[in-house]
C-alpha cells in the first residue's frame, strides 16, 4: 500500500513523543527508517496500485524522490544515533556560541520531528492531487523547523525564523498557483477534482492563460523551497546552521521533494502543449541559480555555507537539465540521485569536522587527513563526487545534460553551463585542498564508526553510480523523464 | 430574501477596508483585532459562496475558518504580544501614508487584473479582485514591517487573500484538502508564535531586521 510509507513514520513520530526511554526512542528511529526503506524498496519490484481514488499512488517521478529520501533517511538515522549520543540534552559546559552557553532541544522533540518530516516528504512523493501536494510540502516546512532549532542559540533561531517565514510565504504563492490551476480548469469547462492524471488527460481543455499563471506561481512558490535563485536567500542560513545530519536531509532529500511540486505541473503543461513555455522559464531560473551559487562559492569562508550554495547550484543544474528536454531530462533525473548522495555524504562528514575543530571557518581547518584520516578521505571523495569528477556518478548525469545542450544546438547554454561548472570546481578545490592538506596542530583522533560508516556507504554508492547505472534505475529515470517531456 | 451574492460582495468589500486599515495602523492590538474581523468575513464568504446552498461542506469550512482565524489566531497572537510586551511597530521601513498609498495602488492593479483574466459567469469577479488585492496587501505588510509579530500578521492577511481567491474559483476542491490547508496554516502560525517567544527570550526584542548575524 503506498500510504504505508506515510503512516509508518507518522505513527512512529507520535510514539517518539510518548516513549520515556532514550535507547528505545533511538531504536525506534532506526527501525522505522529500515522498515521505510524496505517498503519503498519493494515498490521497485512491484508498484502498488493507487488508493483513495487515485489520490495516492506511486509513479516514476515520485518513486525516484521517495527512494532518495528513504535511503538518505536510513543512513542519516544511523549517523544520528552516534550524533545524539555525543550531543546529549540540556546545557553542557562545552557548548558555546559567541561566548554564550546554549542547550539542545529535548531529544524526543528532535526524533519525533525527524519522523514526521519523513512522513511529510513521503506524502509529497505519493500525492497525486495538487491540493494534497501543497498540504504535504507545507508540512515538510513545519516539521523541519524544530530540526533546525536543535541547537538553541541565536544563530540557529535566526535561521529558523527566516526558513519559516520565507518558506511559508513561498508556499503560500504556490497555493495561489494551485487555485490558478483550479481557475484554468473551471474556465476550460473541466469538472472533477484536481488530480495530476485527470488534468494531464484533459490538458487540452484547460485555459492556457490561467495555466501559464499557475506555472509561474508554482515556479516562484515551490522554487523558494527548492532554493532556486533569487528566492534562495534563506537556504544558506538554514542548511549551514542546522545540525549536519539535518542539513544532509534538507539538501539531499527535501530539495528534490519540493522540486517534485513543480514537476507535477510540468506534467500537465507538457500535455497541454505548453512545455516549451515552461522549459524556458525553468532555464531562466536554472541559469540564475548556477550563477548566483558560483559567485558565493568562490571565496566562501564557511564550509557548511559553501555546501549550501552548492545545493543551489545543483538545483540550477537539474532545472537546466529539465529545460533541455530530451535526454537532458533523463540526465536531470539521474542528477537528483547523484547530487543527493554526494551532498548528504559531504554534510555528514562536515558534522565530524565541526565536532573535532569546533569551527565552520575554512581557514581554521588544516591537516584534516592527519587529524581525522577517514573523514579527511571521505571529505575529499565527496569533493570529487559533487564537482562531477569522473568516475563519480555526478559526472555521468552532468555530462548527459551537457550533451543534450550540445545536440540541441544550445550554444549559449553550453558555454554558460561549462563555464560555471568550471568556476565552481576551482572555487571548491581551493577550499577542500586547503582543509585536507597541511600540518595538523592536533594528533590523530579516533573516529567513531557510527560517524564515518554512513558517509562511507554513500561514497561507495556515488562511485558505483559513476561506473554502472542499474537497469532498473535507468528505466525508472527514463519513464519519469517521458512524463515531463523528456526521453 | 436578500440575494446571496449581495451578502458575499458586502463581506468582500469589508475585507478590502480591513486590509487597508491594517496597512495604516501601527498598533499591534488593532492589527490582531482586524485579523479577527477578516476571519469572520472569510468564514461568511465560505459559508455563503457555495452554489448549492447550505451544505455540510459550507458549514464545516465556514465554521472551521471562523474558529481558527477569528478565535484561535487572535488568541495565539495576543499571547505572543503579551509575552514580548510590544504595543506597536517601532518604525516601519515605509511610512504609513506610503504603505496606504501602496495598498490603494494594489487595489487598482487587482481590479484591473480581475477584469482582464478569463472568468466564467459562475465566478464572482469582485471576489477574485478582492482575493488578489488582499494577497498583495499581505505581501506589502510582510515586506514593510520590522517586528516578527507584524510579519506574522502580514502572513495571515496574505493567506486570507489566497483563501478568498480560492473560494471564488475552486468550488470543486474537496473538503479534505480545504481542511488540510486550514490545518497547515494553523500549525504555521502556531510554530511562528513559538518562534517569536523564543526570539524574545533570546534577544530581548522581536525586531527581525536586527536578526542579521547570518550573511556572506
Amino acid at each position: 500500500m503506498p500510504i504505508a510509507a506515510v503512516l509508518l513514520p507518522a505513527g512512529a513520530g507520535a510514539l517518539a513523543f510518548l516513549l520515556r526511554s532514550t535507547p528505545a526512542r533511538r531504536a525506534l528511529l532506526v527501525l522505522t527508517a529500515v522498515l521505510h526503506t524496505a517498503i519503498v524498496g519493494s515498490w521497485w519490484l512491484a508498484r502498488p496500485a493507487p488508493v483513495l481514488g487515485e489520490w495516492i499512488g506511486v509513479d516514476a517521478l515520485g518513486l525516484i524522490v521517495i527512494t532518495i529520501a528513504s535511503v538518505l533517511f536510513l543512513v542519516a538515522s544511523i549517523y544520528a544515533v552516534g550524533y545524539l549520543a555525543r550531543e546529549g540534552e540540556g546545557v553542557r559546559p562545552d557548548f558555546f556560541e559567541r561566548g554564550r552557553l546554549f542547550a539542545n532541544e529535548p531529544e524526543a522533540v528532535f526524533i519525533g520531528a525527524l519522523l514526521f518530516f519523513l512522513a511529510a516528504m513521503s506524502l509529497t512523493a505519493v500525492a497525486h492531487h495538487f491540493g494534497l501536494v501543497w498540504v504535504a510540502i507545507e508540512a515538510t516546512t513545519l516539521t523541519s523547523a524544530p530540526l533546525l532549532y536543535f541547537h538553541r542559540h541565536e544563530r540557529s533561531l535566526e535561521a529558523t525564523w527566516k526558513y519559516l517565514v520565507i518558506g511559508s510565504v513561498g508556499i503560500a504563492v504556490a497555493l495561489l498557483g494551485t487555485f490558478f490551476l483550479a481557475a484554468a480548469a473551471l474556465t476550460g469547462g473541466v469538472t472533477g477534482t484536481a488530480l495530476v492524471e485527470s488534468y494531464t488527460r484533459l490538458a487540452g481543455l484547460l485555459n492556457a492563460g490561467w495555466l501559464k499563471a499557475a506555472f509561474i506561481a508554482f515556479l516562484v512558490g515551490y522554487g523558494t523551497k527548492v532554493g532556486l535563485a533569487p528566492m534562495h536567500t534563506w537556504l544558506p542560513d538554514a542548511h549551514s546552521e542546522a545540525p549536519s545530519v539535518v542539513s544532509a536531509l534538507l539538501s539531499g532529500a527535501l530539495l528534490n521533494t519540493a522540486f517534485l511540486g513543480i514537476l507535477r505541473l510540468l506534467q500537465v503543461m507538457t500535455a497541454a502543449g505548453l512545455g516549451d513555455y515552461a522549459r524556458e522559464l525553468l532555464l531562466l531560473f536554472g541559469f540564475t541559480s548556477m550563477a548566483v551559487a558560483a559567485a558565493f562559492i568562490v571565496a566562501q569562508r564557511d564550509y557548511k555555507r559553501m555546501l549550501a550554495y552548492s545545493s543551489v547550484e545543483h538545483m540550477g543544474i537539474i532545472a537546466t537539465g529539465v529545460a533541455m528536454g530530451g535526454a537532458g531530462v533523463f540526465g536531470a533525473m539521474l542528477h537528483e540521485v547523484n547530487h543527493s548522495v554526494a551532498k548528504a555524504l559531504l554534510f555528514l562528514v562536515a558534522g565530524n569536522i565541526l565536532g573535532a575543530y569546533q569551527t565552520k571557518e575554512v581557514g581554521d581547518v588544516r591537516g584534516l587527513k592527519r587529524r581525522l584520516p577517514i573523514s579527511g578521505a571521505l571529505w575529499f571523495a565527496g569533493f570529487l563526487a559533487i564537482t562531477g569528477t569522473p568516475p563519480f556518478g555526478a559526472f555521468l548525469s552532468e555530462f548527459t545534460i551537457l550533451r543534450a545542450a550540445i545536440e540541441g544546438g544550445r550554444w549559449l547554454v553550453t558555454a554558460w553551463y561549462l563555464g560555471l561548472l568550471g568556476v565552481v570546481f576551482v572555487g571548491m578545490a581551493a577550499v577542500f585542498i586547503g582543509m585536507t592538506q597541511g600540518p595538523s596542530a592536533h594528533p590523530r583522533e579516533r573516529e567513531a564508526w557510527l560517524a564515518v560508516l554512513p558517509s562511507a556507504v554513500l561514497a561507495v554508492i556515488a562511485l558505483t553510480l559513476g561506473v554502472y547505472v542499474p537497469g532498473a534505475l535507468a528505466a525508472v529515470a527514463h519513464e519519469a523523464a517521458r512524463s515531463i517531456g523528456g526521453a | 430574501m436578500i440575494d446571496q451574492r449581495f451578502l458575499v460582495d458586502t463581506a468582500a468589500g469589508l475585507l478590502v477596508l480591513s486590509s487597508l486599515a491594517m496597512l495604516a495602523t501601527s498598533r499591534i492590538a488593532t492589527g490582531i483585532r482586524l485579523v479577527a474581523i477578516q476571519g469572520l468575513l472569510l468564514g461568511a464568504i465560505a459559508f455563503l459562496d457555495g452554489h448549492e446552498g447550505v451544505t455540510m461542506r459550507s458549514i464545516a469550512l465556514g465554521g472551521g475558518t471562523v474558529l481558527l482565524k477569528s478565535a484561535l489566531f487572535p488568541w495565539l497572537l495576543s499571547r505572543a504580544q503579551h509575552e514580548a510586551r510590544v504595543q506597536q511597530e517601532p518604525d516601519p521601513f515605509v511610512s504609513y501614508p506610503f504603505s496606504l498609498a501602496g495598498g490603494v495602488t494594489a487595489l487598482g492593479v487587482a481590479v484591473w487584473l480581475s477584469d482582464r483574466v478569463t472568468l466564467t459567469p459562475d465566478i464572482d469577479a469582485l471576489v477574485v479582485a478582492v482575493g488578489l488585492f488582499t494577497t498583495f496587501a499581505g505581501l506589502l505588510l510582510l515586506v514593510t514591517r520590522r517586528i516578527a509579530l507584524g510579519q506574522v500578521l502580514g502572513y495571515i492577511v496574505l493567506e486570507n487573500g489566497i483563501a478568498t481567491f480560492g473560494l471564488a474559483v475552486a468550488e470543486q476542491q474537496p473538503l479534505l484538502v480545504e481542511l488540510g490547508v486550514l490545518l497547515d496554516v494553523f500549525v504555521a502560525v502556531f510554530v511562528m508564535g513559538i518562534a517569536i517567544v523564543h526570539i524574545n527570550h533570546e534577544f530581548d526584542h522581536i525586531e527581525v531586521d536586527q536578526l542579521s548575524a547570518l550573511r556572506d
